[in-house]
This record gives structure tokens, sequence and C-alpha cells, in this order.
């Protein structure tokens, strides 16, 4: 909390700013769909849609205004899902690399 | 109070102040944001993991769907977000009469999507592509964008067009639920404030379930590209 007693209000122009900055990335997200880069498109898309989800979360949620014990939960929960993803996508992208060994 | 400050009759005991029990309740509706960013990850990990393995199958189910509704829900949803950060915004001002207005607006946006949301499943259920005994799907290779032919599918090819299927209707259902949850609370917010129970000191009904809300637009900000942007050039 910045102010005492009141949080920051942030002015209309902040978010009519994130607003269209939401909607030019969507405009984006769909336009870059239907060109070829290979295994890029879905690096893009959700390049893109992280973007999107932080203007969310600072401007719409507050975030940015917030104290940093709100700061630390909502990172906390992208550090745990990051966690979550990048180890079964090992696990299941691995699966195969290496021979299974006959004599077991 | 030992601080002497004056009492606000919105401030529970237990707090020492506004700032306070405002912070508390932040933090706590956060939490529960972290707990629903691993239910709904869980699903976007499960997925993640079948569209990787069955990328074929993966990309022509998805190819089935409409991007145009697809892109008109998310852009729906976009405005709905605005429009409930503008309540949340008009009850920091202590603004009543705009609360109910932005709320209304909110609903009414998300009524809209849930209503394009009940176009698509239709149009699903027309063409037999809900999981379950009555989903039929015969591959057609000549078809698809997606380089498959008949010789270098899976054998299984139509199971897994199910699979994703499966992964569509449960994460875009779970989603439209958590979305009818939130007009509930929205409804109930405007009896409140048509009640005059919100002030410049008190209004965290609004900004929790405000926060509650751009936590599903975020969930549809993945869920879009990921699933109905695949393989589409």
């Amino acid at each position: 909390m910045s102010e005492h007693g009141q949080p920051h209000i942030a002015p209309l122009k902040t978010y009519l700013n994130v607003f269209a900055a939401l909607m030019a990335l969507t405009v984006l997200t769909v336009g870059v769909a239907y060109f070829d880069l290979g295994a890029m498109n879905i690096l893009v898309a959700v390049t893109i849609a992280c973007i999107k989800a932080y203007i969310v979360i600072l401007y719409f949620m507050h975030v940015k205004y917030s104290a940093r014990i709100i700061w630390l939960t909502a990172a906390a929960g992208f550090i745990w899902f990051v966690l979550m993803f990048a180890l079964t996508l090992a696990d299941y992208a691995t699966r195969g690399w290496l021979p299974f060994p006959e004599a077991w | 109070m030992a601080d002497g400050q004056a009492h606000t009759p919105n401030l529970a005991h237990h707090f020492d102040s506004m700032d306070q029990q405002r912070e508390s309740s932040s933090l706590g509706m956060w939490l529960f944001l972290a707990q629903e960013v691993m239910f709904f990850g869980g699903l976007f990990v499960a997925y993640g993991v079948y569209r990787f393995k069955y990328q074929e199958a993966f990309a022509v189910a998805s190819n089935h769907l409409s991007v145009a509704w697809g892109a008109f829900n998310t852009v729906v949803l976009i405005c709905s977000s605005l429009t409930m950060a503008l309540a949340v915004r008009a009850a920091q001002l202590g603004d009543k009469k705009r609360i109910i207005r932005y709320l209304v607006a909110t609903i009414l946006l998300a009524s809209l999507f849930l209503g394009v949301k009940g176009i698509e499943y239709t149009e699903k259920y027309h063409d037999q592509l809900v999981p379950g005994p009555t989903f039929q799907y015969e591959p057609d290779f000549d078809q698809y964008a997606v380089p498959v032919t008949a010789e270098t599918a899976h054998p299984n090819f139509a199971g897994h067009v199910h699979l994703f299927y499966s992964f569509y209707f449960v994460m875009t259902g779970m989603h439209a639920l958590h979305m009818v949850i939130g007009i509930g609370l929205m409804i109930w917010l405007i009896v409140k404030a048509q009640r005059d129970r919100f002030s410049r000191e008190y209004y965290a009904p609004v900004e929790m379930t405000g926060l509650y809300w751009h936590f599903v637009d975020i969930v549809w900000i993945f869920l879009f590209p990921l699933v109905y942007l695949v393989w589409r050039h």
C-alpha cells in the first residue's frame, strides 16, 4: 500500500492503455498463427499469452501497486506451475532417448 | 482502540487497521488464485503432453474449431476484464452508480461469452465430436492442411482426435463454470452495492471478485492460442 488509508487508484488512462495493448496482442496472436514458423509457432503463441497475462496481473489485478507479499504469492503460483510443466515434459520428451537395457 | 484510531464498522476486530485488513484479504485471494493456477495448470500440462505425443491428430482436431468464434470470445472477455477493472476503480472512488453500471456491463459480456460457447458446443454436438459413446470421427486425410496421410497416421488417429475433444470440453467447460460462478458473485455484489454496503474504505468483495474475474480472463488468454490456434498456416 503506497499511501495510508487509501490504496493507489490508477488513472482511467492506464486501464484504457492496457485494454488497447491486450487487443493488439490478440490480433497479433491470431495473425501470427497463419504463418508457418515451424516449432516457433507455439513459442510465439505462449510468449504473447505470457505478456498478456503479465500486464493483466500488473495493472488490472493491481500487483504493481501491491505489497511485496502479493508479488511473492503471484510469482509462487507461476514458478510452481513452470516446475510442474518443465519436469513433466522433460520426462515425456526424453522417453526412448536411451535404449532399454535388455539384460534386466 | 489502542492507537486512538476511529473505529469503522467495517474493520473486523482482529485487524489493527483497514490497511492490514485489506492486505490480508488480498493475500488470501492470491493464495486461492495460486491454487487455481495449479488446478488449471494440471490440465494444461496434461494437454501439453498429449499434444506433444499426438501432434498431427491434435492439429487436425484443433482445425475443426472456429477461430472466428474463439477470437470473438477473446475480445469479449478482455472487454469484460476492462469493465470489471473499472468497477473496482469506481468502488475505490466510492461511486456506487458506476460500480453497478460496470458490473452489469461485465455480466452482459460474460453472458455473451457463454452464449457463443453454447453455439460452439452445439456445433460440436451436431458434428458428433462430443466425447463419449456418440463420438464419431472418420479421418479424411486428403482434406487436412496438416501433413498427415493414411499411411503415416497413427492407427488410432480417431482416438487421439477423441482425446483432444475430451481436453477441449473439460478445459473450456471448467473455464465456463468459473465464469458462471463469477456471474453469481457479481449479482451478489450488485445487491450489496444497492444496499449501500460499500464505501471508499470498504469494498473488499468488489476487489476480490475483480481478482477472480481477471484470473478467469488469463486462463482464456492461454486457452485460446493453445487450443484454437494449432497448425493454422
